[in-house]
């Protein structure tokens, strides 16, 4: 057998067709950081004095702290100063306010496969379409209304419903919780504010779309969902990034409140610019995503396709404090050429009965590094808690890297916990079956990819799911051949 | 028609093939028996293109297409069918996605649109019937938890599915029970035409019983040492190899 290393050595160009730029005048503020910065963006939110303090107290704090390093990650020395903290693509040159959406502006989101406007839009789907620090449009937001519904961006949020957002900011992920958590509480843009009311499901998907336009600017998304008792959503945020030289940083924070009887599904795809094959660029992806199960019988699934991204450091995770609580972490995530991916979940067991499952597939490819970190904590009143995890990595060549890091913190013992872990590779005499039925290596490699993937892939809603498919194979595209 | 020239092949620098002359025209059925290591399976390798075997020497052409030159998959395209004598599984892949990126990789090749899939379910339901394979089967992964059997079936029906203009058995009946021997056989007997060819890798006659050969060849240390009609392996079946060995 000739070496599957060989095999597998040539890497190509990834193609990634979300790379272009959108020319528009956008406001961008004086790179770098500190107290007049956080003052101005406050001001340019027109904001509440409260919300000045809370990003004042929480900059104060950050100082103190220092980046995390304990992720399997080389992470790139990233200057806090050298970065422009807020870039408004939708204010006019002369600094006034523009009526109408820039058209530009609608081209880039169609371009995206995001229509604005809503004759166009899928059927069924709400979108936030969030550009650098501002969200551009919210679509059928009187539609959600007529079932007080709130969907809208986190800054209008706190114009018009300042005490919901005021009840809840912070309340899931306290600007403490950790290094990006502060920075990100410290100099928040916009993103997405989400209030179903009791005894409501909501009819539509309600989605944010996250796009990096401006060159050497962050992007701090902030969002925010609470469904009260006995309501329902599904909500799903897509990402992308033009291609450029420079790392780019995202930090974000979602936080989600889950009350008794409610359910919250949460879908990701992730598909920020990764580098390119070389491993120059793309973006820092450093995000604290919780969701906060505090009612009985409450529910909360996270499902994440991570395709994208330089570096992807994420968590998403559950505090089940609600008696009979169930929570979901089903993820996929791909690393090709130089990416790196430390990525899992924390299930965080402390009401009774509460029961969680993670399904964790990892995909590595050329020089990557793709790691599963997880935390399974059963606490000492959590009687009869269940959780149940499974992680499996692919290897695609044997260039690439995947590691496991499962913690359990057991305190119960009336509690089960189960962890299951395998580790394959396509082999070669796979790809040769296919290929002697005609079907091409690639073709295979995305066949294999998403028979792997498909458990997670099936959980997310239904036009996604092919989207995603799709992006698996082109994410994959040269790995092997 | 299928002519291959003095063909040398080896694996991990071992000569396995030394210079093999063999031509199936079409509506032909060849037997190839031979001792163990004989190089039956890599004559079989060779020809639909596996990357771990490296041709050194001589010429297969198919069609007057020069197959040495063409890739596995286009080998494929061109009306070549292996059925493995260790089918390969691959979790999570179901028999009908696999089944449809065949097909449809075949339909590509011909500048065809895909299949419509109503048309293509009803193509794997008659398929299907023809090696009596449960519809459980097609939904579960490739070859995943398949019986030896059920797997060897699995190949055959995937020959109906791809309608190959020749197919090399390797091994189909090893493993077989004698319901699923006849079953696989009746099967590929179904699919046969006069456009169609077939080299049959076998060490029993009783495959032959069922898949009768219209020329047997014996293939030792790497070449063909002897042809004749199918009273040949009967011959072999009654005295084994030696008598060949010892007359070479």
């Amino acid at each position: 057998m000739a070496e599957s290393n060989e095999y597998v050595r040539k890497v190509a160009e990834e193609k990634y067709k979300y790379g272009f730029t959108t020319d528009i005048h956008t406001e961008i503020i004086e790179k770098g950081l500190n107290e007049d910065v956080i003052r101005l963006i406050s001001a340019k939110k027109e904001e509440p004095e409260w919300l000045l303090e809370f990003r004042l107290e929480a900059y104060r704090y950050w100082l103190t702290q220092k980046e995390p390093k304990w992720g399997h990650l080389q992470m790139p020395e990233i200057d806090y100063q050298s970065i422009s903290y807020y870039a408004d693509p939708t204010k006019k040159k002369d600094g006034s306010e523009n009526k109408e959406i820039d058209p530009e502006l609608m081209k880039t989101f169609d371009k995206l496969g995001i229509p604005l406007e809503e004759r166009l839009a899928l059927s069924g789907m709400a979108v936030d379409a969030v550009m650098d620090s501002v969200s551009v449009k919210t679509t059928f937001k009187e539609k959600l209304a007529e079932k007080n519904i709130i969907f809208c961006s986190i800054s209008e949020a706190v114009k018009e419903h300042p005490e919901l957002v005021r009840q809840y900011l912070g309340s899931v992920v306290p600007y403490r919780d950790n290094y990006f958590a502060a920075l990100n509480s410290a100099v928040f843009s916009d993103g997405s504010f989400v209030y179903i009311p009791k005894n409501t499901r909501c009819p539509m998907e309600l989605s944010t779309y996250f796009r990096i336009n401006a060159i050497n600017t962050g992007q701090f998304e902030r969002t925010l969902i609470v469904c009260d008792e006995g309501s329902y959503v599904s909500y799903l945020e897509g990402c992308t990034a033009p291609m450029r030289d420079e790392n780019q940083l995202h930090a974000a924070i979602v936080e989600i409140v889950v009350m008794d009887n409610a359910e919250v599904k949460y879908s990701t795809v992730q598909n920020w610019y990764p580098g390119d094959s070389e491993g120059k660029g793309g973006v820092l992806n450093l995000v604290t995503k919780r969701g906060h199960l505090r009612g009985a019988n409450s529910k909360l699934s996270w499902t994440q396709v991570e395709t994208g991204s330089a570096i992807t450091w994420k968590y998403p995770s559950c505090i089940l404090t609600g008696d009979n609580s169930q929570a979901e972490f089903y993820s996929v995530a791909v690393t090709n050429n130089f990416q790196q991916a430390d990525t899992g979940t924390k299930m965080i067991h402390i009401g009774k009965n509460t029961r969680s499952t993670i399904i964790s597939k990892g995909i590595s490819a050329g020089k990557s590094q793709n790691s599963y970190r997880g935390l399974v904590k059963i606490g000492k009143n959590a009687d009869g808690a269940r959780n149940y995890s499974s992680c499996d990595s692919l290897l695609l060549g044997s260039e690439c890297g995947a590691h496991t890091f499962p913690y359990m913190d057991v305190h119960n013992n009336t509690a089960t916990v189960e962890h299951e872990a395998t580790t394959s590779k396509i082999s070669e005499d796979q790809l040769f079956y296919c290929n002697q039925r005609g079907i091409s290596t690639e073709d295979a490699v995305g066949l294999i990819v998403n028979g792997y993937a498909k458990d997670v892939i099936n959980k997310l809603p239904m036009e996604f799911a092919v989207e995603a498919q799709k992006l698996l194979a082109v994410s994959l595209e040269g790995t092997v051949g | 028609m299928l002519e291959i020239k003095n063909l040398h092949a080896s694996i991990n620098g071992k000569e396995i093939l030394k210079g093999v002359d063999l031509t199936i025209n079409n509506g032909e059925i060849h037997a190839l028996m031979g001792t163990n290591g004989a190089g039956k399976s890599t004559l079989s390798n060779v020809i639909v293109g596996h990357p771990a075997y490296e041709v050194t020497e001589g010429s297969i052409t198919f069609n007057g297409q020069n197959l040495l030159e063409m890739k596995p998959e286009e080998r494929a395209h061109a009306g070549i069918f292996l059925s493995f004598q260790h089918p390969v599984e691959i979790p999570g892949v179901s028999m009908v996605n696999f089944m449809r990126a065949a097909v449809n990789a075949r339909q590509k090749a011909k500048d065809e649109e895909p299949i419509k899939s109503t048309d293509f379910l009803k193509q794997m339901r008659e398929k299907r019937k023809l090696v009596e394979i449960d519809n459980k089967l097609v939904n579960r992964s490739v070859n995943e938890g398949f019986s030896g059997g059920e797997k060897k079936r699995n190949e055959i029906f995937q020959m109906a599915m791809l309608e190959p203009k020749f197919c090399i058995l390797d091994e189909t009946d090893s493993g077989l029970d004698v319901d699923a021997l006849r079953i696989v056989a009746e099967g590929f007997n179904k699919l046969r035409s006069a456009e169609t060819s077939a080299m049959v890798i076998t060490h029993y006659q009783r495959l032959l019983d069922y898949i009768r050969p219209d020329v047997v060849h014996v293939l030792i240390d790497g070449r063909i040492v002897k042809t004749g009609g199918p009273e040949l392996a009967l011959e072999i079946e009654n005295k084994g190899f030696d008598w060949i060995k010892n007359s070479i």
